[in-house]
């Protein structure tokens, strides 16, 4: 059932994730993007991360993919257009880029499951009856022991509101 | 039952796929895009060996990453759109220099 499961939202994830790259309009880029993101979210509650999968709907599919859509209807961004010559190293390393970065990938997952061969298989991951990253737990270990980092994290959302206001400002 | 590397692979490869179009895309805010798609691979891999480790230390860090990028996308947009202002393009091969 788990890996029913996780192979379908997996297979939404990466077409997502290519349809992103093979698009060229902005918009449908972020769209897709969305889709990636929520089919994550899925992936998440399989994992028995309850409170992260809330948050990856509401802070990244919500908040940060609407600043991007807002932002690309503002500028009303329209198909990306094609410089011929402008930056061709570019272009071409990307395809190999995608071939290197997955092979290093598929490395480290060989290395850390032991395996010698590609590394399917290896531990899997036990799904308890009980979500353990529930925002209870969570919360707990976030007021106690990892209080000072999070109260210098509102510090830091407080220094780029004041960067965003100051970059976007018009100048007079 | 699913493997822990089944996981990892699949991080890998959005991973990948944001490396990719963070280098063929030329338009700024798909530029942009891509890195948020490489953030979120990297946090399924914390979330992952948080399931794997029975720790939830991996959905801190999930959190903490979530802030950074939320910040970073605030600052970020305000930099294109001072961009867009003085330079009338969202290609990037047109702003090639840092003098606004």
């Amino acid at each position: 059932m788990h890996l029913a499961l996780f192979f379908i939202f997996a297979a939404i994830c990466v077409g997502g994730a290519i349809n992103l790259l093979a698009q060229r309009h902005p918009i449908s880029s972020a769209l897709s993007l969305i889709v990636v993101m929520g089919s994550l979210a899925a992936i998440y509650l399989l994992l028995g991360a309850e409170f992260v999968a809330a948050m990856q709907v509401i802070v990244y599919a919500g908040a940060v993919m609407v600043l991007f859509v807002f932002v690309i209807m503002l500028l009303n961004a329209g198909e990306e257009e094609r410089i011929p010559r402008a930056s061709r190293v570019a272009t071409m390393l990307g395809v190999p880029g995608l071939i290197i970065g997955l092979s290093i990938g598929v490395w480290v997952v060989s290395r850390i499951t032991g395996l010698g061969e590609i590394g399917i298989g290896g531990p899997t991951v036990m799904h308890g009856t009980e979500a353990f990253g529930n925002p209870q737990a969570v919360g707990h270990l976030l007021f106690r022991q990892f209080l000072l980092p999070f109260e210098i994290t509102s510090i830091l959302i407080l220094i780029a509101i004041m960067g965003a206001v100051v970059l976007a400002r018009r100048e007079e | 039952m699913v493997p822990l590397s089944y996981y990892l692979i699949l991080s890998g490869i959005l991973f990948a796929c944001g490396v990719t179009g963070f280098l063929i895309k030329r338009n700024i805010i798909t530029i942009f895009l891509s890195i948020e798609l490489m953030l979120n691979g990297v946090n399924l891999s914390f979330v992952a060996f948080a399931a794997q480790l029975k720790s939830l230390d991996g959905h801190i860090f999930v959190f903490f990453v979530m802030v950074v990028a939320a910040a970073e996308a605030a600052v970020g947009l305000a930099i294109i759109i001072a961009v867009f202002r003085t330079r009338e393009t969202l290609n990037v091969d047109r702003v090639n220099l840092l003098k606004l």
